[in-house]
């Protein structure tokens, strides 16, 4: 008789148990632009797989999904409308196909227009754009910027004086990633500055491309640099060129231009992946000075290795403003030095809280 | 004028581009996805640039006899061929204009345009990328000449982390008792990988990641103007 007691009570505490853990709900889905409900449910991890289905009219049930306990969620986004109240049924099947148990909730989807995971990013922006945007004031009103020297850069019109004196092309490599990439933009603003002192000097340029976009713009800046310098007659339209959009065939037909012009000087400047250190120690065997740029950290080890001069990740976007020495665009530069004094105070501020146990800021910033 | 509109353009997509990031809302959710599609259209219309300034160089060079010349003709032939096959024939997921037939097919065993990409084109891209073996080795010689103390640093690090990274690296260190365990040479290279190295690439990382939001501030305010040929 004890033992039956004993039974029945230790039955029910473990009804009693489940029953805590036991929640089904359903809600618009965060964050989206509508067209998704997100359900969510705390059950028992015993219990076998469940039947999720869906109604409008609370009558007629059509099978959605089937989950396990585990899953926790699931975001019903298959012909969901704005607006429309859904209702939700959690089943539990029995062995038979019975149901054990079912949990119901409803609710409505709809579009939002903020993205609240992304308040730590705005405050980001606003914060950087607010730094650029003062110090390009102060540069307008005449505030003097003290930019450090980026002994690469003002290398360029040596290497340009030297392939003269030498009676030598230069190469100009813009990477090989299209025009989407920032890298790529930021290495063909150098060759308008570069191909600017070509002009200057009546040396010759060459600049082989590998996307047919890069191809087009990278003519019209050589172009118009031409003609900047008072010289559009010198230019010379096949001087910029594709070769093909494979990596590597764009590799070897680099490489060959390399061992059969014989540049003075090579610059790689813009995004580079596997390619990097192949086309900079033939460009080393040739003899030629090098000036290699990318914000690929896995490739400026070896352009170190390779080249006479590295622009390291954000040295390669502010060389444009650098060489232009325009106040307006060297307050740009000094605006990020402050997005960067920003970012090691937040940095050193979450490390000594992580240190203390306080996660808010961690938190705050992983999932805002 | 020529510079204006290009630069008011940028400005308006750009501004959006920025907007759209923060509101889900339609139609600003899909508004960058749907811009790539639109910078997928002009690639492809751009491709027939491409291709016009290859025939147009190899062409000059072919003409005026320029050294290596007949490598030129290769090169224009093989991409005739290419072209050829693809339009004909088409590839394993894209039809051509004519169907293949069987005797074709069980000849190479592919499609002509697949049978060259997988037997010449996948092997000479090969070629290629194995070269990069040798040109680490030539390098890395270089880099990790201990001529100062960071170059000997360097050089520590780097023999660390490739002994670590062999299996002589742990048959070395083996009889280190385990309470010593973090002095085993595959731990040291870990742990030169996943802190200072990472730390670095982080660093780096950041940076670029302020570098191209300030560029991109320049440009769509248009005071970066060397994309349009302004100073």
């Amino acid at each position: 008789m004890r033992v039956y007691i004993l039974l029945v009570i230790l039955i029910f505490f473990s009804f009693a148990l489940c029953a805590q853990d036991i929640s089904f709900t359903a809600s618009d889905n965060p964050n989206d632009d509508g067209g998704a409900i997100l359900l969510e449910w705390t059950v028992p991890l015993s219990f076998p797989e469940m039947i999720i289905t869906r109604s409008i009219d609370k009558e007629n049930y059509i099978e959605i999904a089937r989950v396990t306990p585990l899953l926790k969620t699931y975001i019903d986004d298959e012909n969901i409308e704005d607006g429309q109240e859904y209702f939700y049924m959690l089943s539990v099947p029995k062995m038979n196909g019975e149901t054990l148990q079912s949990f119901s909730a409803s609710a409505t989807a709809k579009a939002q227009w903020f993205n609240t995971d992304k308040i730590s990013l705005l405050i980001m922006t606003i914060l950087l754009g607010s730094a650029i945007l003062y110090f390009i004031l102060s540069a307008r009103r005449g505030k003097r910027l003290y930019i450090r020297k980026i002994s690469g850069l003002d290398t360029i019109e040596e290497a340009v004086g030297r392939a003269t004196e030498m009676g030598k092309p230069l190469l100009f490599v813009p990477g090989i990633s299209d025009l989407d990439d920032m890298q790529t933009i930021a290495g063909l603003n150098i060759l308008g500055h570069l191909a600017e002192k070509v002009a200057q000097y009546d040396s010759t340029i060459y600049v082989p491309v590998c996307r047919s976009m890069v191809l087009s713009t990278a003519k019209e800046i050589v172009k118009e640099s031409y003609l900047r310098a008072g010289r559009p007659d010198a230019f010379n339209p096949d001087s910029v060129f594709y070769l093909t959009d494979d990596q590597f065939g764009y590799v070897a037909g680099v490489d060959g231009i390399i061992l059969r012009e014989k540049p003075a000087a090579n610059f790689y400047l813009g995004a580079f992946y596997a390619e990097s250190l192949i086309l900079a120690e033939t460009g080393f065997e040739s003899g030629a000075i090098q000036i290699a740029g990318t914000a690929m950290p896995t490739q400026i080890p070896f352009f170190v290795a390779a080249c006479d001069y590295t622009l390291i990740g954000e040295e390669l976007f502010a060389a444009s403003a650098y060489l232009s020495n325009e106040p307006n665009q060297l307050g740009s530069l000094k605006g990020q030095d402050v997005g960067k004094a920003i970012i090691i105070l937040t940095l050193l501020v979450g490390v000594v809280l992580e240190m203390f146990g306080i996660h808010f800021l961690k938190d705050f910033l992983a999932t805002h | 004028m020529k510079r204006q509109i290009p630069m008011l353009i940028t400005f308006f997509v750009g501004a959006l581009i920025i907007v759209s990031e923060f509101i889900p809302h339609k139609p600003f959710g899909n508004l960058s996805t749907s811009l790539g599609g639109w910078f997928l259209i002009i690639s492809g219309f751009a491709i027939i640039l491409g291709q016009l300034s290859l025939f147009k160089v190899n062409i000059i060079k072919i003409s005026r006899k320029a050294p290596n010349w007949p490598y030129f003709i290769i090169a224009l032939v093989s991409f005739s061929i290419m072209v050829t096959c693809g339009i004909l024939w088409g590839t394993q997921k894209q039809p051509g204009l004519i169907p293949i037939s069987d005797k074709m097919l069980n000849f190479f065993g592919y499609k002509p345009f697949d049978y060259i990409f997988k037997y010449m084109f996948e092997n000479l891209s090969a070629t290629m990328f194995s070269l990069l073996a040798f040109f680490m080795a030539s390098a890395s010689y270089r880099a990790f000449r201990a001529r100062n103390a960071e170059s000997t640093l360097l050089l520590v690090a780097a023999v660390f982390v490739m002994l670590g990274r062999t299996t002589i690296g742990s048959t070395l260190t083996c009889w280190i008792p385990e309470s010593l365990g973090f002095l085993h040479l595959p731990n040291i290279a870990s742990f030169i990988m996943k802190y200072p190295n990472t730390a670095g690439q982080r660093a780096i990382m950041i940076c670029a990641g302020f570098g191209v939001i300030g560029s991109s501030l320049r440009i769509i305010l248009g005071i970066e103007r060397s994309y349009l040929g302004g100073k």
